[in-house]
């Protein structure tokens, strides 16, 4: 037993003196204390900035959120149309679901109490359903330095533009093993882009492959949808990417190049040992006019279908444009054929150098089988519209880049001036620059204007092609030398459209120049030629603005005639020809398997 | 009786009185009681008033923690660490994250180290202040209880502002912290602190030298030196045994070894004497709070870079980390299989001894007004017993 002090006895009665203090405590309701700033409280969605993609219920591991439809909101391009939906019953105010909001749309206000005597209310979609906390300062917001999210790509290794010039080579080297893996993790798999993709291909689900290393498996799953995908690995035009979630905080995956991983990593000879189709026979025959994506996308699977396909096309090879027109250092020819190859491999015909309308008429075609998909493509330049135009110095981009695939010499001098400002003028610059040339490209309006990819623009400027715009062209003139053409054009200001459109190019008539080139290229579009089709089905077809009007399923108004690619898609790349070629499988699948008409 | 053959050993725990001689009376202290920690519950057989015999029960309170986090990603576990022990989640938060660093190698920016220290010495204290007042209520002095409530709030202040909320602060994360300070953080710690050295100073006249106090807690649940080892006992309730033991000095993690301190050591082992060694441990803790705010990095990086989180393989390995927290060494055992998932993860805190064994030993003897003076003396947290 301790000893007794006297000290022990008083000092505790210092207690006493605390009675004079104020108390500590918060008189609540007239005294309020709101929640720190960084304060974990109540969830606030900026409804318009979130696109719905499912990040936050994905990662909340209580399963508190759930997307849900929202009334007056439709499903958009990069957004489902979904938005989140809490349930405090299940929240644990971790904020994941904020620290990984794709958009930094879900923050959190600073408040933290709230009492209400209707359970369901607990249920509730910020944003959408009001809540007292709406105009509350807000509270815990994801710190800026700091990111759940892999915002960044790996950098590609690619061809400085210097070696680029040197050849023909394929700039873009692809994935290292290391590199796609680590892109691959950046996927947040909410589906969006698939969506976006015009052939809907199971985008996070070939991603999910490259991560758990199964190529087998990535290469079945692009081929439920495209057959083109070592072509598209390398040129498709990516809209998937412009709507992947990450791209609103960082760089959206590189998913092309990760559909080009999985196809460089299984060899042509394995692709029938992998996909295993089997074909069995129905019977029917199908004709296809045209062996460029398009058409061979729809040989692919009608033949997986069953029917009998032959394909039609004028020029020596396959490919269509992707071989004559898109360079090799963007698509190299193996690459190409590789796709094609398998194709051909199911028991797809193809009639070279077979010019409908020539060589054989649409109407025996028509006649001879059960169903007619043609997909024959742009391939009509189209004219400068000024005077001079028909100078023999002045040349196509289309034949320019046709006659480098076929190995021709295009014979364009040593400085030359491309005249347009989309892929088809970044290519035959590039192609230019490659065989030597010195390149000024003329474009009417801005830079930020060009139709061309991006990327493309970078690339063209890398490889020192001069860029003029605001250059609008106003008269081709002869020169003095025959190898030689003068092109006379005029500065232009760009002037605001009154009715909200884009800013208008306006020739300032005191601004012109005058210049000699060896050869002027112009590419500024092209069309499509109908020559072959008889007088009473083209009367039967419906056009608008140069491009055929078709159901769902590519189908015309003649119930036997379908028609995609170029000449029928508004978006006129690659992906969107294959995507058409499987719709139009499935149309006339429809019709003659099922008899029926289709939507 | 046992047989002679079977002779005890002297640890085991005592054998149940024989009920039907009409000597003992069977009493239930908890799992609702005023004077348990957590709801923890003892079965108690008295003689008179003398505890003849204690059994603990901890079953009030199986979460299956351990089951649970086999089924969570890596970052999903981050916020259910907390809750193991509620009033001092941050070492939970802390060990989840350095096994997850140690088993994937990554280096955590040195400014999240020393933000991880400041967090974890605000958590101790915090910890402490809400035990000095379970202890104070349980010897009867519940005035003290409010005092160091109040400015355990405090310090929950500092947490809200710091981590975004007051209890499951949710802060460390794998890789690092989830954010730096806010503005003018700094000068709310320090007078924070200053109004912790002022209760302190107050609490050592009302409750250290409280006669009544003295004459309950001396030579009450004295730990002797040879239970130590045995048992498995850590933290301030060995401390208070004369072993100068302490994880900071001893193995030091995070920036502990860049801090200027002394392990607290007493020798009488009594209920008292841990008081007493948790009360200089405060403190301690306040100078280390000082030190960490003079010399932590001003700016920097709080958080390494991880594989995005939704897929997250962590490489297989295994590993146990520990660290001291206010009830001494916590542990973290995690098996990895390179998988999204853990394979198996097992959480070793220090209540599971403290709590069972060596109170169903010093229970025995005591007076029953004592049983709860003696559990708190110990400092458990049943949670962390039943993970
Ligand atoms: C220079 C250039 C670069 C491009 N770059 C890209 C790019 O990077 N990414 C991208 O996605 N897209 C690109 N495109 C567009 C892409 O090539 C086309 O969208 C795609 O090839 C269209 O496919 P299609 O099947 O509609 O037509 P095409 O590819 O044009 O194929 C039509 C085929 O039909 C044949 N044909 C036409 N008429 C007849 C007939 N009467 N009888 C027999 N056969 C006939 C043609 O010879 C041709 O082979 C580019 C196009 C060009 C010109
Ligand atoms: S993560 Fe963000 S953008 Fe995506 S659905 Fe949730 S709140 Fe909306
Ligand atoms: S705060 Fe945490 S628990 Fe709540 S909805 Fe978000 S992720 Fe789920």
């Amino acid at each position: 037993m301790p000893k007794m002090k006297l000290k022990d006895i008083i000092s505790p009665f210092y207690v006493w003196q605390r009675s004079f203090e104020k108390p500590y405590t918060n008189n609540k309701p007239i005294d309020e204390r709101p929640g720190a700033p960084s304060y974990r409280g109540f969830h606030v969605n900026d409804i318009e900035k979130c696109v719905g993609c499912g990040t936050c219920e994905t990662i909340c591991m209580n399963n508190a959120i759930d997307m849900v439809p929202v009334e007056n909101l439709t499903a958009q391009v990069g957004d489902s149309g979904l938005r989140p939906r809490f349930d405090y019953g299940r929240c644990c105010w971790c904020a994941l679901c904020v620290d990984i909001c794709t958009t930094s749309s879900l923050r959190m206000s600073n408040e933290y109490a709230w009492v209400t005597d209707n359970p369901d209310d607990f249920r509730f979609t910020p944003g959408v359903d009001e809540k007292p906390w709406d105009d509350h300062p807000l509270g815990y917001r994801r710190d800026p330095d700091y990111s759940l999210l892999k915002l960044e790509r790996p950098a590609m290794t690619m061809l400085s533009a210097e070696e680029g010039l040197n050849s023909f080579d394929e700039v873009v080297h692809g994935f290292t093993p290391e590199q796609a893996i680590v892109e691959a993790s950046r996927c947040v798999e909410c589906n969006i882009c698939v969506a976006t993709c015009p052939a809907h291909m199971n985008i996070p689900g070939y991603i999910k492959t490259i991560r758990e290393q199964d190529f087998e498996q990535g290469l079945r799953l692009l081929y439920e949808t495209n057959p083109f995908s070592s072509t598209c690995g390398r040129i498709c035009t990516h809209r998937c990417e412009d709507d992947c979630v990450i791209s609103h905080l960082g760089k959206p995956l590189a998913i092309r190049w990760l559909k080009r991983y999985i196809t460089d990593q299984i060899p042509a000879e394995k692709y029938q040992q992998i996909l295993q189709h089997k074909i069995t026979e129905n019977g029917k025959k199908v004709a296809i006019v045209g062996a460029g994506p398009g058409g061979l996308s729809a040989a692919y699977f009608l033949r997986l279908k069953g029917y009998q396909v032959s394909v039609y096309e004028s020029a020596e090879k396959a490919g269509g444009m992707l071989r004559y027109g898109v360079p090799t250092y963007r698509l190299p020819d193996d690459a190409l054929d590789k796709d094609i190859d398998y194709i051909l491999s199911l028991g797809v015909s193809i009639h070279y150098q077979t010019t409908v309308g020539k060589e054989i008429d649409f109407q025996v075609l028509y006649d001879e089988n059960d169903a007619v998909f043609f997909s024959t493509g742009l391939n009509v330049p189209s004219g400068l519209r000024i005077k001079g135009e028909d100078h023999p110095r002045v040349l196509s981009g289309l034949q320019v880049l046709c006659d480098v695939a076929s190995q021709r010499d295009p014979g364009v001098g040593k400085k030359v001036a491309v005249i347009g400002g989309g892929n088809v003028a970044m290519d035959a610059a590039r192609v230019c620059r490659r065989i030597g040339a010195e390149v000024t490209i003329l474009y009417r309006r801005r830079i930020e204007d060009m139709p061309a990819d991006p990327e493309e623009i970078e690339e063209a400027q890398a490889e020192k092609c001069k860029f003029v715009t605001q250059a609008i062209p106003g008269l081709i003139e002869k020169a003095k030398s025959l190898k030689q053409v003068v092109i006379q054009w005029g500065e232009a200001e760009m002037v605001a459209d009154d009715n909200g459109g884009r800013p208008r190019p306006v020739l300032q008539e005191d601004k012109m120049h005058t210049d000699s080139y060896d050869c002027i290229i112009s590419a500024i579009g092209q069309a499509g030629n109908y020559s072959f089709l008889p007088e009473d089905i083209k009367q039967q077809l419906v056009s608008q603005r140069g491009k055929f009007t078709v159901s769902n399923h590519q189908q015309t108004s003649n119930t036997k005639v379908f028609i995609g690619g170029d000449i029928a898609n508004k978006t006129a790349d690659a992906i969107s020809a294959i995507a058409d070629g499987q719709n139009a499988a499935i149309g006339i699948d429809e019709v003659l398997s099922l008899g029926m008409g289709t939507k | 009786m046992p047989s002679i053959s079977q002779q005890p050993h002297k640890f085991d725990p005592p054998l149940e009185p024989d009920l039907t001689s009409g000597k003992y009376v069977k009493i239930w202290h908890g799992p609702q009681h005023p004077g348990i920690t957590g709801n923890m519950s003892l079965e108690l057989t008295i003689c008179g008033d003398e505890v003849a015999h204690c059994k603990t029960h901890v079953g009030y309170l199986h979460r299956g923690f351990e089951k649970l986090m086999e089924r969570r990603t890596f970052i999903q576990n981050f916020p259910v660490v907390c809750r193991i022990a509620v009033p001092e989640p941050a070492f939970n938060e802390y060990l989840y994250a350095a096994a997850i660093e140690e088993i994937a190698e990554i280096e955590v920016p040195e400014l999240a180290q020393w933000l991880r220290v400041l967090n974890l010495e605000l958590m101790r204290l915090a910890s402490y202040l809400m035990w000095l007042g379970g202890s104070s209520g349980s010897f009867g002095m519940t005035t003290v209880y409010q005092w160091t409530v109040t400015h355990r709030d405090y310090i929950l202040d500092l947490f809200e502002e710091m981590t975004g909320a007051r209890i499951y602060h949710m802060y460390i994360t794998p890789g690092g912290v989830r954010a730096k300070l806010p503005e003018g953080f700094k000068g709310r710690v320090l007078k924070v602190m200053q109004g912790v050295e002022k209760l302190l100073y107050e609490v050592e006249k009302v409750v250290f030298n409280n006669h009544v106090f003295k004459l309950r807690s001396q030579g009450l649940g004295i730990i002797s030196k040879d239970m130590i080892d045995e048992y498995g006992i850590v933290g301030p309730n060995q401390r208070a045994c004369g072993f100068e033991r302490d994880l900071r000095k001893d193995q030091p993690y995070l920036v502990y070894d860049q801090l200027d301190f002394e392990v607290v050591t007493e020798t009488e082992s009594d209920a008292y004497t841990r008081a007493w060694v948790r009360y200089q441990e405060m403190h301690q803790s306040v100078s280390m709070i000082r030190q960490v705010l003079d010399k932590m990095p001003e700016g920097g990086s709080f958080h390494a870079d991880l594989p995005n989180v939704l897929h997250w393989n962590v490489p297989a390995g295994e590993t146990y980390v520990k660290a001291e927290c206010t009830r001494g060494e916590y542990g973290y055992y995690m098996v990895t299989d390179g998988s999204e998932y853990l394979q198996r993860i097992h959480i070793r805190g220090p209540s599971y001894t403290h709590a069972v064994s060596v109170m169903e030993k010093l229970a025995v003897g005591i007076n029953i007004a004592d049983v709860a003076g003696l559990m708190v003396s110990l400092h458990t947290y049943p949670p962390e017993i039943e993970r």
